[in-house]
C-alpha cells in the first residue's frame, strides 16, 4: 500500500470489515461515532486484537459485531452478555467485550446485566442508549424518558426509566461511567480505562436516533443531537449515580461514577479450585 | 493431589451422577446451568468435580443464560453441557436455534418430567420428544439420543458429545427422570483418546479461512475466539464468510446445507438395539425407560407363542426411518409405547407402510405396567 492511500485511510479502518460497508446505521445515528471511540481505544488502550471477543445482541447496536474485524458474535436478543460470560470462563486469556443496545441489555437482558455485575465477570459492557428501539421502529424502551413519545408510548411515556449506571453499580459493577457521543475523547479514553481493568466495566454511550426517536420527540437532525448532548450535560466524576437520571429534554449527567476493585468471579473461583483440590 | 480426572471402576450412582461422569470422560470441562429436578443432580456433581480437574462450573441466573454460557464456553474451546427438566428446556430452545444456526457444539440434557407447564416435578415423562425436533423457530436438524439406564446415561453423554464435536451441532440427551434418578451398577471402562471426537479445526490461515466454507462432509472446520482469524459469526442468513446476507437464495444454500449435515449422515449419527427381532410379527418400538417395561412385555408375549420383537431407538433423531421401513416389509403391526399422548408414534406410522400401528399413551407419573403394552401386543398380533 503507498504512503498517500494509506494517509487516506480512515486510521480505524485497520478494525472493521470495510468489504460490509457503508453500514445500516442511517445518517446522523450515533452508533457509527461510539464505534470509532471504541476502535481508538482499543489502540490506545493497546491491546492484542486478536485476543478481544466481541459479543453482541440485536439492535442497531447489535450491529456493531458484524462491522468490527475482530472475532465477533452476533447472539440472539438479549443474549449477549451470558455468551459473552461462557467466552471470559471458559478462555480468562480472552478479552470479552459486550457491545449492544438499551433495550437490548436493559430489558430483555435485563436479568443478564445485573447478575453479571454481581458476579464480577471480567468484561467491558458497552451500551448505547438511544431512549428507544430504533431498528423495529422507535418503541418505548426501559429507557425511555417520561413522556416522551414513541410509536407504542403515542401520548407520552408513563413508564419511568431505568438510570443505567445506578442499576449496574447497585448490582456490584465495579467501574461504571456514562459519556455521550459528542463528548469522543473523554469517551475513548474511558473505554481505553475500562477496557484494561479486571471485573465487571460498563460504559453507557448516550447517542441520539435522529431517525426515530428524535423525530417523534422533535429533537432535530444528527448535528441537533449533538448541540443537546453539548449543552445539557453535565460533567460530575464520582457523583452518586442515583442523581443521574434522564428526563426529557433534561440535562445528563456524564462521568466515571464507580471505580473500585472487588474479587472477580475468575479470581474468586481459582481459589475455590485449589480448595477443592486439597481436599478429599 | 488433584484426583484421577475420569473416574475407572464400579460405581453404584443414579444415573444424573452417570451423565455428569460421562461427561468429564468425554472432556467437558464446562457446565453452566440452574436447579431443576429431576436434572439437579448432574449439576451438584459437576459443582463438586469440576473444580478439582481444572473445569469451570458457574450457575446461571437461569435456562437461557445457561444456554448462551455453553454457547460461548464452546467458542472459547471448551466442550460443554448443560442440565435441565421440561420448563428450562422450554426457555432454551431459541439459543438452541441459535448453536444449530452457529454450528456450535455442545450438550444439552433434558431429563425429562411429566408436563405441561410446571407438571410433577418429581415424576417420570416422556413428553418432551417433538419439542427436541421441532421447539425452536425455523428449518434445522437436530440430534437426541435416549439412554434406558444409569450405564446408558454415562455411554451416550461421550456418544453425545462426540456427535456434537463432529457436526458441529448441539446434541440432545433425552433422558426421563426414572432413568436419571435410578441407582444402577455402571461401568466407568478407560475411555482411550481416539474415542472422543474433537472439532475439525481450519487448515487455511488467519485471512483464508472461510467460517462457514463446508469440508466433503458438510461441515466446516471451527476456528476459536482468540486464535487470530477474526472471524464473524451470526445468528442471521449468512454466507461461508460468515457475513449476513438477506436473500431467499443465501437462506436455501444455509439452511438446506445446516438440514443435510444431519440427513445426510444419518447412517453414521442413527443407533438402536433389535431384540427378537428377525422372525417378528409384532414389533415394538420404545425408547428411554418405557423400552425396559417393553422388554419384559415382548418376554412375555414370546412365552405367549406370538412372534414378538422390538426396536429400541437410541438415537431419537434423526429418526430411525430407513430401518423402520425393512422392517415394515415382513412385520405385521407395530406397537409403540411412551409417556406421553403419541409422539414418536407419528413417525413409526409415517414410515410403517399402511402397517397397523398401535400406540400405548401414558399421560406421565409414572411407567407403562408390562400387562399394559403385552395387551396391546396381543391384540396387535390378532
Amino acid at each position: 500500500m503507498s504512503e498517500a492511500v494509506r494517509q487516506q485511510q480512515n486510521p480505524v479502518d485497520a478494525y472493521l470489515r470495510v468489504d460490509r460497508l457503508p453500514s445500516i446505521w442511517c445518517a446522523g445515528c450515533g452508533i457509527g461515532t461510539s464505534l470509532s471511540c471504541f476502535i481508538r481505544a482499543i489502540e490506545r488502550a493497546k491491546l492484542d486484537a486478536d485476543k478481544i471477543a466481541l459479543v453482541s445482541g440485536i439492535g442497531c447496536s447489535g450491529r456493531v459485531a458484524g462491522y468490527v474485524k475482530l472475532d465477533s458474535f452476533h447472539t440472539t436478543h438479549g443474549r449477549a452478555i451470558p455468551f459473552a460470560t461462557g467466552l471470559a470462563l471458559a478462555n480468562p486469556e480472552l478479552k470479552v467485550v459486550v457491545y449492544s443496545g438499551d433495550g437490548d441489555l436493559a430489558a430483555i437482558g435485563g436479568n443478564h446485566l445485573i447478575h453479571a455485575a454481581r458476579r464480577n465477570i471480567d468484561m467491558t459492557v458497552i451500551c448505547v442508549n438511544n431512549f428507544n428501539y430504533g431498528m423495529t421502529g422507535g418503541q418505548l424502551g426501559p429507557t425511555t424518558p417520561l413522556e416522551a413519545r414513541t410509536s407504542t408510548s403515542p401520548y407520552g411515556n408513563y413508564e419511568p426509566p431505568f438510570n443505567l449506571p445506578r442499576l449496574v453499580a447497585a448490582s456490584g459493577g465495579t467501574f461504571v461511567a456514562r459519556w455521550t457521543v459528542y463528548h469522543l475523547r473523554q469517551l475513548e479514553r474511558c473505554l481505553a480505562e475500562a477496557l484494561v481493568r479486571p471485573g465487571f466495566n460498563f460504559v453507557e454511550v448516550i447517542a441520539h436516533c435522529p431517525t426515530v426517536y428524535g423525530r417523534l420527540n422533535k429533537q432535530g437532525q444528527g448535528t441537533d443531537g449533538l448541540r443537546y448532548f453539548k449543552e445539557k450535560s453535565v460533567v460530575k466524576n464520582g457523583a452518586d449515580p442515583a442523581e443521574a437520571d434522564i428526563a426529557l429534554d433534561g440535562p445528563i449527567m456524564l462521568g466515571k461514577f464507580v471505580d473500585i476493585q472487588r474479587p472477580s468471579f475468575c479470581g474468586n473461583y481459582q481459589q475455590v479450585c485449589v480448595k477443592a483440590q486439597k481436599s478429599k | 493431589m488433584a484426583e484421577a480426572a475420569v473416574l475407572q471402576g464400579q460405581f453404584f450412582i443414579t444415573g444424573d451422577e452417570a451423565c455428569a461422569e460421562g461427561a468429564i470422560a468425554a472432556g467437558c470441562r464446562f457446565f453452566a446451568g440452574y436447579p431443576i429436578t429431576p436434572a439437579t443432580e448432574i449439576a451438584e456433581r459437576m459443582a463438586r468435580r469440576l473444580p478439582r480437574i481444572g473445569g469451570v462450573y458457574v450457575q446461571m441466573e437461569d435456562e437461557i443464560a445457561s444456554m448462551n454460557a455453553i454457547l460461548g464456553a464452546a467458542w472459547a474451546g471448551a466442550k460443554s453441557m448443560t442440565a435441565t427438566s421440561g420448563p428450562g428446556f422450554s426457555l432454551m430452545m431459541e439459543n438452541i436455534g441459535l448453536g444449530v444456526m452457529l454450528e456450535t457444539p455442545c450438550v444439552v440434557v433434558d431429563v425429562q418430567r411429566a408436563g405441561p407447564s410446571t407438571g410433577l416435578p418429581t415424576l417420570v415423562g416422556q413428553g418432551d420428544i417433538m419439542q427436541a425436533k421441532w421447539g425452536s423457530h425455523g428449518v434445522y436438524e437436530i440430534i437426541a439420543v435416549s439412554p434406558s439406564s444409569p450405564q446408558e446415561m454415562f455411554d451416550l453423554t461421550i456418544t453425545a458429545f462426540n456427535l456434537s464435536e463432529k457436526y458441529r451441532v448441539p446434541v440432545l440427551l433425552m433422558a426421563d427422570e426414572t432413568v436419571g434418578h435410578m441407582s444402577e451398577k455402571v461401568v466407568i471402562r478407560p475411555v482411550k483418546p481416539e474415542e472422543l471426537v474433537e472439532r475439525r479445526r481450519p487448515t487455511a490461515p488467519p485471512g483464508k479461512y472461510l467460517p462457514y466454507q463446508p469440508d466433503a462432509d458438510l461441515v466446516p472446520p471451527m476456528a476459536l475466539a482468540g486464535q487470530g482469524y477474526r472471524f464473524h459469526v451470526t445468528g442471521l442468513t449468512h454466507d461461508e464468510r460468515g457475513y449476513p446476507v438477506m436473500t431467499a437464495d443465501a437462506h436455501q444454500k444455509l439452511v438446506r446445507r445446516l438440514a443435510d449435515k444431519i440427513r445426510v449422515n444419518r447412517k453414521d449419527i442413527i443407533r438402536y438395539e433389535e431384540v427378537g427381532i428377525e422372525d417378528a410379527d409384532v414389533i415394538v418400538c420404545a425408547y428411554g425407560i418405557t423400552a425396559r417395561v417393553a422388554r419384559s412385555a415382548v418376554q412375555q408375549a414370546r412365552e405367549e407363542g406370538i412372534r414378538a420383537g422390538m426396536l429400541r431407538l437410541i438415537t431419537i433423531w434423526p429418526f430411525a426411518e430407513d430401518r423402520i421401513r425393512e422392517l415394515a416389509r415382513r412385520a405385521r403391526a407395530f406397537v409403540v409405547p411412551e409417556i406421553n399422548y403419541g409422539q414418536i408414534v407419528l413417525e413409526v406410522e409415517r414410515c410403517a407402510g399402511g402397517k397397523k400401528t398401535v400406540l400405548v399413551p401414558h399421560m406421565g407419573g409414572g411407567m407403562h405396567l408390562p400387562q399394559d403394552i403385552l395387551a396391546a401386543i396381543r391384540e396387535a398380533a390378532k
